[in-house]
């Protein structure tokens, strides 16, 4: 639902820019595919003939969101995702740029097949890709992968997907390699031995379900080690997933230190916790897992404080048959590209974090710490801009998800607030009715 | 000639998934039923007819030979008509899934189906997809409640009650069921549960159980009245949790020695198969304290009287 592009007034909104502290009432003008204005009482005689004037009032006017993590079933998973039927729930969740994962099969670990995304992207997204490219070939973890070549075909950072780097020598070389090219490894931090057959998070809860628990310990000792290896190698580092009040501490540690370093939580870990899988309900079954109520909170005040930098939908469609399985045995991973917004108006509805700081976490600061374009509404910049309601209430229904798969956590919840409207490049590509 | 039954309890929820969510009021119930069936084996004529018509499908996706027969020989003391359906069956082997065997067999119409698997969880995935009744042979580490009840029943009639009784689970805590199903069972009813175990067979968090917890054979049966033995399977020296059963039993295995910290009068009791010279030696579960075998036929009764309490409540009953 793409519309021709005529200018766009939204009028009498309130504007939020993360990216310069703004929060101010007036109207914003597009127009070309780039932001032109914003200020108060730009009024019917300031805009070109033939503008689309949208009242704004009692909605937010924000830059679309930029989603850090989300995992797209292009090449080889298109039963799970496409392109096309990501780039839908992105525009409805207020998600104008998506960054997706490399471990799709093939891998993205050749020039190839960076350009095939970006060119399907072209042709069927509805919102902007871009590709992160695998750290090493195959995803394999014991060669680097061309990260020269990857870089100048497009992608956009490098990630061993939702794994770690398990061979430390590995690790460094390819923190020092990048860094020449001004790469950015973004890094999912868990030993995998540690996990073994682990499924939900250690704890009481997990031992009253029967259920092999994972130790924050997995998370913990791997972020360690690659802060001790920013630090060797003077290199930048961005964690992917962090989940525990353990692993906190030691990005406190790393930052306090002036390692170049930030980090993403994903929404899923910032509103939910282990309880909420309840009698073993399989969209809860995360990896990293949920983690205990007491994280959750550290996890909150991280991100009011700024050492989260990043929030990310982590979105993962997996289909009924993997989910439809005992627990130890079914797949984890939920969707989020659709829902990962009205999650996070939680969070500010009951006064855990303010919108801006939110907003900021899912737009600019992502978009700063790969050196995108987007989230922000600066005079010049790409007209990728969300209206958002509030406060409207509503009760999610799986069917009317626009991704394939329907493994959210969110079934059936109770939200308020959702994206009205969704502008990428000028262009209004969603529209609640 | 049936017996006058004298228990009118009737167990009003359409599973038995677990201990957990059983009043003590509804555990004593099915305790005091179960008491009745076992004088009925005694007898020569066993035959009862309270589940005439009704039809009982053991799916034991994990093998288990005393289980599933105990199950079969209750529900046709009942008067059911039992199939046996187990992992060496040919579509388990074709890889269908747990939940389209579940609506396979609901499509036939059972009445109850008794369900065992490796998963935990998996047991109630299942009885959310049948309309009959399910009641759960033990599922992976979670829960196995006949097991429990039948222990119960085992420990009251040995020793008149079970509040107050130190009972001491030893073992695999851990990947057990039997552990689980039975610290919830006696708390329930007043013992004092202690559990003794090396720290890597014991769960994180088992401290909130509401049992003592030690790593001492000497500590954790002193004063106790039952000495309940888990089996240590041997998959654990590979999983690094314990270093061999030879150093295994010499801490942890059961035998005369350490059996004497316990009451002069306690019993031993095994929800077996044993692995004999590896938890427990031949001379203690053989010995005049074991009621390994007595647990065994207070296995039938129990599940006589879970079928029985069920059945009472089942439609057009």
């Amino acid at each position: 639902m793409v519309t021709e592009r005529r200018p766009i007034l939204l009028a009498n909104g309130r504007i939020l820019d993360p990216s310069r502290d703004l929060d101010i009432h007036g109207d914003l003008l597009l127009a070309d595919g780039v932001i032109r204005e914003a200020k108060r009482g730009i009024g019917a005689a300031g805009v070109p003939e033939g503008t689309e004037v949208i009242d704004c009032k009692g909605k937010v006017v924000a830059p679309g969101l930029v989603d850090m993590r989300a995992f797209v079933g292009e090449p080889g998973a298109e039963y799970r995702e496409t392109i096309a039927s990501a780039s839908q729930a992105a525009a409805a969740g207020g998600v104008t740029t998506i960054v997706c994962q490399p471990d799709t099969s093939p891998v993205i670990d050749d020039p190839a097949i960076v350009d095939f995304v970006l060119r399907r992207a072209r042709d069927t997204s509805i919102v902007h890709v871009q590709p992160m490219a695998a750290l090493t070939k195959g995803l394999r973890g014991d060669e680097m992968a061309e990260i020269g070549l990857l870089k100048a075909a497009g992608a956009i950072a490098f990630t061993q997907g939702a794994k770690s780097v398990t061979n430390a020598q590995v690790m460094r070389r390819a923190l020092t390699y990048a860094r020449d090219f001004d790469a950015l490894i973004v890094h999912h931090t868990e030993d995998p031995d540690i996990v073994g057959e682990g499924v939900m998070n250690e704890g009481e809860f997990a031992a009253r379900l029967g259920l092999m628990g994972v130790p924050t310990a997995a998370e913990t000792i791997m972020l360690e080690r690659d802060m001790r290896l920013v630090a060797l190698t003077e290199s930048r580092y961005h964690a992917a997933s962090l989940t525990c009040a353990e692993a906190l501490e030691v990005l406190r540690r790393a930052k306090e230190q002036g390692l170049q370093v930030t980090a993403s939580a994903s929404i899923n870990h910032l509103t939910l916790n282990e309880i909420d899988v309840g009698p073993y309900r399989t969209f809860l079954k995360l990896s990293p897992p949920l983690r205990a109520e007491d994280d959750r909170t550290a996890l909150v005040a991280a991100l009011a404080s700024g050492l989260i930098d990043v929030v990310m939908s982590d979105h993962n469609p997996q289909d009924v048959e993997g989910k439809r399985l005992p627990f130890a045995e079914a797949s984890a991973g939920a969707i989020g590209l659709e829902t990962m917004l009205t999650a996070g108006l939680r969070l500010v509805h009951s006064a855990e974090l303010p919108l801006m700081t939110l907003i900021k976490a899912m737009s600019s600061r992502p978009a700063e710490i790969l050196g995108l374009a987007g989230g922000t509404l600066r005079q010049g910049s790409p007209a990728d801009v969300i209206v958002i309601d509030l406060d409207s209430p509503w009760v999610l229904d799986p069917a009317e998800l626009k991704s394939k798969c329907k493994n959210t956590p969110f079934d059936e919840a109770r939200l308020q607030g959702r994206v009205v409207r969704t502008i990428v490049a000028g262009r209004t590509v969603y529209e609640y009715v | 000639m049936n017996i006058a039954q004298k228990s009118t309890f009737v167990l009003n929820q359409r599973h038995l998934l677990g201990i957990e969510g059983l009043s003590s009021s509804e555990i004593l119930g099915l305790l005091d039923l179960a008491e009745e069936f076992v004088a009925l084996n005694r007898q020569i004529e066993k035959k009862q007819s309270s589940l005439r018509g009704r039809t009982l499908i053991n799916l034991f996706f994990e093998v288990s030979t005393r289980t599933q027969a105990s199950f079969e020989l209750a529900g046709k003391r009942l008067g059911a008509d039992v199939m046996n359906m187990s992992v060496g069956s040919s579509s388990m082997r074709k890889g269908e899934t747990l939940i389209d065997t579940a609506i396979t067999l609901n499509a036939m119409r059972p009445d109850i189906i008794v369900v065992r698997h490796h998963a935990s969880g998996a047991v109630e995935l299942l009885a959310r997809k049948v309309d009959c009744s399910v009641i759960n042979a033990g599922d992976g580490s979670h829960e196995h409640p006949t097991q429990a009840l039948l222990d119960a029943l085992t420990i009251r009639r040995n020793k008149g009650r079970i509040e107050r009784l130190t009972v001491a689970i030893c073992g695999d805590i851990l990947h057990s069921r039997v552990a689980r199903s039975n610290i919830i069972l006696l708390n329930a009813l007043g013992a004092r549960v202690r559990v003794v175990a090396p720290s890597t067979l014991l769960p994180v968090g088992i401290e909130r159980f509401g049992v003592e917890v030690t790593r001492d054979m000497r500590e954790g049966l002193r004063d106790a009245d039952i000495v309940m033995m888990l089996r240590l399977q041997r998959e654990r020296m590979n999983g690094s949790f314990v270093p061999s059963t030879q150093e295994y039993f010499h801490y942890f295995g059961l035998d005369q020695k350490k059996l004497a910290y316990a009451k002069p009068d306690a019993l031993v009791m095994h929800p077996g198969p044993m692995n004999r010279g590896v938890e427990i030696d031949t001379a203690v579960a053989d010995g005049a304290q074991s009621l390994i075998r007595e647990q065994v036929e207070m296995g039938v009764a129990v599940r006589m009287a879970v079928l029985e309490a069920m059945s009472r409540t089942l439609p057009n009953a």
